[in-house]
């Protein structure tokens, strides 16, 4: 198909349809509306809309997710990702919340409600003193700890140059011996491990499908 | 929704019943001989003598009853709710390559919405000449193409980093489906709005209808190149848990970027650097740095059958050894079979030629005589790349990276025919 064909269907959007949805923020701040908001309101919004799934202070309740801790975890055996210890920018903490939170009713927040919560995330994280103001002004002033974390998609080098070429097919290896066994473990559904297992499961999946 | 029965699986009775006949097995290559006359033979059976079922009372059908265990099954502790969560395939008990849609695995972060197409609209707007509008109607217009190709979850096999957890094919490598997409290339509704033909740099922030919105960035390159706004899956509107009315098609690629209820397209500068390309869907490596916007699903294989759902109840004798492998990175070229835990190799049959950045399914067909195995399965594809062992894995990545994980799975097939998950050394 000619890929510059035009077909003549649809319509142009309006400007207020491309307004409502396009909400998207942007690592520079591009895409803020104009607002504001303070820790100790947010505080009071986050106790009223977020600390019934996320704690009081972001620690998290049950599985919930933690949104503040972890700060020099990375590296560990048990990594503890939050906002404070992982998440690169302070754009993605905005666009989510406006956007998808509170979970069950999302879209409900003001822009100002919204400056407030993030404040009260960052102090939450120890990240800014219980004076500060957040605001589509002095956003993009905000580096997050870890902005610097990331290293783009390297699997070309590290690893496809390596695992390539002819394989084994023959006398690959000396002996064979079992090093895990998942019945031991035991916490696959019907087979009467689906009680109180989750502890006992490695900790990975609970934050594959937060 | 539960399939046990006095507590006991359908699969684990099917294993307690058949396993029975094991070591009474026939010899190969004879012929055996019954006892008995066979009733079932010998006797006039209703079926062949009343009537079954009219043609009006089935419009639109279900599995028989009789497979009423090959379904999708969640975990419930791997999630906090069931919300945003995630549930797997029953590719154990499949065969070929489409998956049914109605087992089709799902995974959503706000739940399955219900979207009518009389309420459904898509926008394009961003770097576009004139930022646009469709209505449903208005996408079945456009020329579509047909193509197969796998979603596979980032995440699929996650659970399997820290060792054998999870006792089945289903679970392990669950997050799968593979089906026939028909939908209208990503560039005819860019052009339709105006695009101006740059790419270099320029990305595509996508984003589904539901609360969750899904947003991912996209390189334009790509979206251009093969991606799709899907209507139709395996011949039918796409299942409200798949999209419906549309999806997006980002063939090879993970399945988190195959955004469902597609509801806009915006043409950015740069990426979006949304919650799911920062907080998830971003691979932590030993050292505690990261690895974002890894895409591609590497080549990666599993046995189906025998597996630990599929345990061998025949007694010895001929043995179909079967799995299914895909790649991201184009077509599956060959697919090896270990029967003792990767020492020796033998190169399996594809059924098919392997489809571009589809599944294939794999058969070997042998004789098992009750010895214990240690079955694996290993993939390569058109870039001469070979599926890495987990301790491959785990020597670059480390412990943590949650995603991506393509190993060779071993099952631990017992003398009694039985299966399990375990690795090995």
């Amino acid at each position: 198909a000619d890929a510059d064909k035009k077909f003549g269907l649809g319509r142009a959007a309006l400007p207020e349809e491309v307004a409502a949805w396009n909400v998207d923020v942007s690592p520079d701040g591009t895409g803020l509306p104009a607002g504001s908001g303070d820790v100790w309101t947010g505080e009071t919004v986050f106790e009223e809309n977020c600390a019934v799934c996320h704690g009081s202070f972001a620690e998290g309740v049950d599985n919930w997710p933690k949104l503040a801790g972890g700060d020099g975890t990375l590296d560990h055996e048990d990594p503890l990702k939050t906002v404070g210890s992982y998440w690169p920018y302070l754009s993605t903490v905005w666009d989510y919340v406006h956007r998808s939170m509170p979970f069950g009713s999302a879209q409900t927040l003001s822009p100002d409600e919204v400056y407030a919560i993030v404040a009260y995330i960052l102090y939450s994280n120890d990240l800014v003193d219980d004076d500060f103001v957040l605001s589509d002004e002095n956003f993009a002033e905000f580096e997050m700890p870890n902005k610097d974390g990331f290293i783009v998609d390297d699997r070309a080098e590290t690893e496809y140059t390596i695992w390539s070429g002819e394989p084994c097919m023959e006398n690959c290896k000396e002996s064979v011996e079992i090093t895990m066994r998942a019945t031991v473990l035991d916490v696959t559904p019907d087979h009467g491990g689906e009680d109180g297992m989750a502890e006992e499961a490695a900790a990975a999946p609970a934050e594959t499908t937060e | 929704m539960t399939t046990e029965k006095n507590g006991m699986s359908a699969s684990r009775r099917q294993f307690l019943t058949g396993a029975a006949a094991i070591g009474a097995g026939t010899v190969a290559a004879t012929v055996a001989r019954a006892a008995e006359p066979d009733p079932l033979i010998t006797e006039v059976q209703d079926w062949a003598s009343s009537f079954g079922d009219g043609v009006d009372a089935t419009p639109y059908g279900l599995p028989i009853k009789y497979e009423d265990d090959v379904i999708r099954r969640n975990v419930e502790w791997l999630t906090a709710d069931t919300i945003s969560s995630i549930n797997f395939t029953p590719i154990h008990a499949l065969d070929g390559t489409i998956t049914p849609t109605g087992c089709a695995f799902e995974r959503h972060h706000s739940g399955a919405i219900e979207l009518k197409k009389e309420d459904y609209r898509l926008m394009i707007n961003g770097l576009v000449e004139t930022p646009m509008v469709f209505s449903y109607e208005d996408l079945e217009r456009f020329p579509r193409e047909n193509h197969v190709y796998f979603c596979e979850c980032a995440a699929n096999t996650g659970m399997e980093w820290a060792g054998a957890q999870l006792n089945g094919a289903q679970f392990t490598h669950g997050m799968i489906h593979n089906m026939e997409y028909s939908g209208i290339p990503v560039r005819t509704l860019l052009a339709e709005a105006g695009w101006n033909g740059e790419v270099e740099g320029k990305w595509l922030y996508v984003e589904g209808a539901d609360a969750s919105s899904n947003g991912r960035s996209i390189p334009l390159e790509k979206a251009l190149d093969d991606c799709l706004v899907a209507i139709k899956a395996n011949g039918e509107a796409l299942r409200k848990e798949h999209g419906y009315p549309a999806r997006l098609v980002v063939p090879g690629w993970e399945g988190n970027m195959w955004v469902k209820w597609i509801r806009r397209m915006e043409i950015t500068d740069g990426p979006i650097e949304s919650r799911e390309e920062t907080s998830k869907y971003t691979d932590t490596l030993a050292d505690g740095t990261s690895r974002k916007w890894t895409w591609v699903m590497d080549a990666k294989s599993v046995v189906t059958s025998p597996s630990p759902q599929m345990p061998i109840t025949h007694g010895h004798g001929p043995l179909v050894i079967t799995g299914i492998a895909w790649t991201g990175h184009g077509k599956i070229t060959r697919v090896d079979v270990s029967k003792d835990g990767g020492k020796t190799w033998e190169t399996a049959r594809l059924a098919t030629d392997a489809g571009d950045k589809a599944m294939v399914r794999f058969y070997l067909d042998t004789e098992w005589n009750g010895e214990e195995m240690f079955l694996q399965s290993r993939a390569m594809d058109e870039t001469g790349y070979v599926q890495p062992t987990k301790a491959q894995l785990r020597e670059v990545r480390g412990l943590n990276s949650i995603y991506h994980n393509n190993c060779i799975q071993t099952w631990w097939v017992k003398p009694n025919g039985e299966a399990e998950n375990v690795e090995v050394s």
